[in-house]
């Protein structure tokens, strides 16, 4: 019993992490410029599906592709904030429903190009490095995919770390608090909020990847990790990158335990009600700004 | 009319609002009319089915225009209550035997009851915060009637045949009442949102939507405010939800609590015009014959060519038009009173 819970404990963690960094992007974009991507899933789908493409055609593992998916996802969040998400900013009035739905829009449309372009059913790379192996630690198994994920997840949040001490993520940490003022002193915020989300995007391609290598891959892969994302952020408060990993952490171990405790189809009602009653108490979140 | 050239018995100047609400209520009886007399003139099933969806959606729509629109607060989970709606009248008619006219007051209360409910915790929570508590209560309400083995789980609930009857909304292959169940739907919502705009009540919630500090210090109880429009907005969609569940015959979580059904009530309100009048009407005229006619003829193969363009239309409506389409026409409304740019 013990080693089942323990089991479950850190298999929980382990998925905490990847909708932790999923929950990271969307967090970004969102403390920065006050815009919910609703396409953040299909954004996560997209890149699993760079992924899967790639491997088709140049027959590489899926890690060695990292960054080169990272790449692709933060060209094409720079494109999407360039065509549209500039213009949805710019509009005369019902400024928040059209960033709603501007994005809920692009979201149908790529889930209708992913299906055009590689078909509805579900697949999944299984010949990578590190498919179907296991670790042992203790009692514990780990399937090496999902363990290599997590540190994956793990290092890219060291990176967004990172990136927050360097010239751009002052830029953007100065933007965030005022993006009037920021004009004052020379920083082009047209140009940090294309980089935002450019980062944000990269950051879900890199989850993305990771979690090719022993998810499914389809065109509706992406909703069910977009309400979770939105459940981790809003947990976790919008706009706060730790925020988003103690959160996702939380949702991980929460829905992993209530699948122990409950039945498998109820463990996103676990999530979903730890939620509800820590934004009941805390409106803004666990590490939201007031 | 005659009445409008009667002298004015006092020399105030004519009040420009109450011209324009006769002119909407004008507006809506010819319109109302016109939609009475269209259905003698379609014979063929696939276009009445469209109309049934135009009008069903058309007032959904409206009545999340109600809490959406006019009181500002944006609910990306109204698919609960609309799930809720169908459910009640189904479970009634199956349980009790409940005729589904009852069945679809009650639907329709058990929805607003439900709105009221989500309402209390939610209503705390402002913008982003409030609109994903919405998605994830409506997620919450799936998971549980997919779990719920009372209400058919997973494998849903089918309506039982009981012969031709309005009491029982069943008209065997005829299509031709359902256009007018749909269309007494619509115009009871366009009704509701009417009497709303013109009220106390509407005021207040276009004084919450705009700005809640400044509303509160005028003395608008922001909390009820809030409430009694989700209250209106849960019962006219449960109400739209057990028309829904009747006219389909066969109701299981996926087909009516599903996540999707929520923006699917939201966007004609959006794309048409938000906390207008006629947005809701306008958005489900455009959307749900584009979104129909590009899945029977693009969507057969499973090619997503029909979701590439109703995806595409959807942002380049919101781009072009973010005061919806109504703007075309240049009817603000009242709830617009600051019109574009």
């Amino acid at each position: 019993m013990t080693a089942l819970v323990l089991q479950a404990v850190v298999s929980g963690l382990l998925m905490g992490l990847i909708y932790a960094l999923v929950a990271a992007g969307l967090s970004l974009i969102f403390g920065l410029m006050d815009v919910v991507n609703f396409a953040h899933g299909e954004m996560l789908m997209l890149s699993m599906f760079a992924v899967l493409a790639l491997h088709g055609a140049l027959h590489v593992d899926a890690l060695l592709l990292l960054p080169v998916v990272a790449l692709i996802m933060f060209g094409g969040g720079v494109a999407v904030y360039r065509l549209l998400i500039a213009r949805a900013l710019s509009v005369a009035s019902n400024r928040g429903m059209v960033q709603i739905f501007v994005t809920f829009g692009l979201a149908i449309f790529l889930r209708g190009a992913a299906q055009f372009a590689f078909g509805g059913e579900f697949r999944s790379i299984n010949d990578g490095w590190l498919s179907n192996r296991t670790v042992a630690l203790g009692p514990v198994f780990l399937p090496l995919p999902q363990v290599a994920a997590g540190l994956v997840c793990l290092l890219a949040f060291a990176g967004l770390l990172a990136l927050s001490r360097t010239e751009f993520g002052r830029a953007l940490e100065a933007t965030r608090e005022d993006r009037d003022a920021v004009a004052l002193i020379g920083i082009d915020r047209d140009r940090i909020f294309a980089f935002g989300w450019g980062i944000g995007a990269a950051t879900v391609g890199v989850a993305g990847t990771m979690l090719s290598t022993f998810y499914y891959v389809s065109p509706s892969v992406g909703l069910n990790f977009a309400v979770i994302a939105y459940v981790t952020v809003a947990l976790g408060g919008f706009g706060s990158m730790l925020g988003a990993l103690a959160a996702g952490l939380l949702i991980g171990l929460v829905e992993s335990l209530t699948a122990l405790a409950l039945e498998p189809s109820l463990k996103q009602v676990g999530m979903f009600a730890v939620y509800l009653l820590v934004l009941v108490s805390r409106p803004r979140g666990l590490f939201g700004k007031i | 009319m005659t009445d409008a050239r009667a002298p004015a018995p006092a020399p105030r100047r004519p009040n420009a609002i109450l011209r324009r609400r006769r002119r909407e209520l004008a507006l809506g009886a010819a319109l109302l009319a016109a939609l009475a007399a269209l259905p003698w003139f379609i014979s063929d099933v696939y276009t009445q089915n469209l109309l049934i969806l135009v009008l069903l959606y058309a007032g959904l729509s409206q009545a999340w225009n109600v809490l959406g629109g006019y009181c500002g607060q944006v609910s990306l989970g109204h698919a609960l209550y609309f799930g809720l709606g169908g459910y009640t009248s189904t479970m009634l008619l199956l349980d009790l035997g409940l005729p589904p006219v009852f069945g679809m007051v009650a639907g329709g209360l058990v929805g607003g009851v439900g709105a009221l409910l989500v309402g209390w915790p939610c209503f705390r929570l402002s913008g982003h915060y409030y609109a994903v508590a919405t998605v994830v209560v409506g997620e919450i309400g799936y998971l549980l009637f997919i779990n719920w083995d009372f209400v058919g789980g997973a494998s849903g609930l089918t309506v039982p045949i009981a012969g031709r009857s309005w009491l029982y909304l069943q008209f065997g292959v005829s299509k031709l009442p359902w256009i007018y169940v749909t269309l007494g739907f619509a115009a009871a919502a366009w009704t509701v949102a009417y009497l709303v705009e013109g009220s106390r009540w509407g005021y207040s919630w276009r004084a919450v939507k705009d700005d809640v500090t400044a509303a509160r210090s005028l003395a608008v109880r922001v909390f009820p405010s809030k409430m009694a429009a989700a209250a209106i907005s849960g019962f006219l969609t449960g109400v739209g939800g057990a028309i829904y569940a009747q006219y389909v015959g066969y109701i299981d979580p996926d087909s009516i609590l599903a996540g999707s059904f929520s923006i699917l009530i939201a966007l004609p309100a959006v794309l048409g015009g938000v906390g207008t009048l006629w947005g809701p009407l306008l958005g489900s005229a455009v959307l749900i014959p584009v979104s129909e006619l590009s899945r029977s003829y693009l969507g057969s193969s499973g090619s997503g060519v029909d979701l590439m363009i109703y995806g595409g239309l959807i942002v380049a409506v919101s781009l072009a038009r973010p005061a919806g389409l109504v703007s075309l026409f240049g009817t603000r409304g009242l709830a617009g009173g600051r019109g574009r740019g």
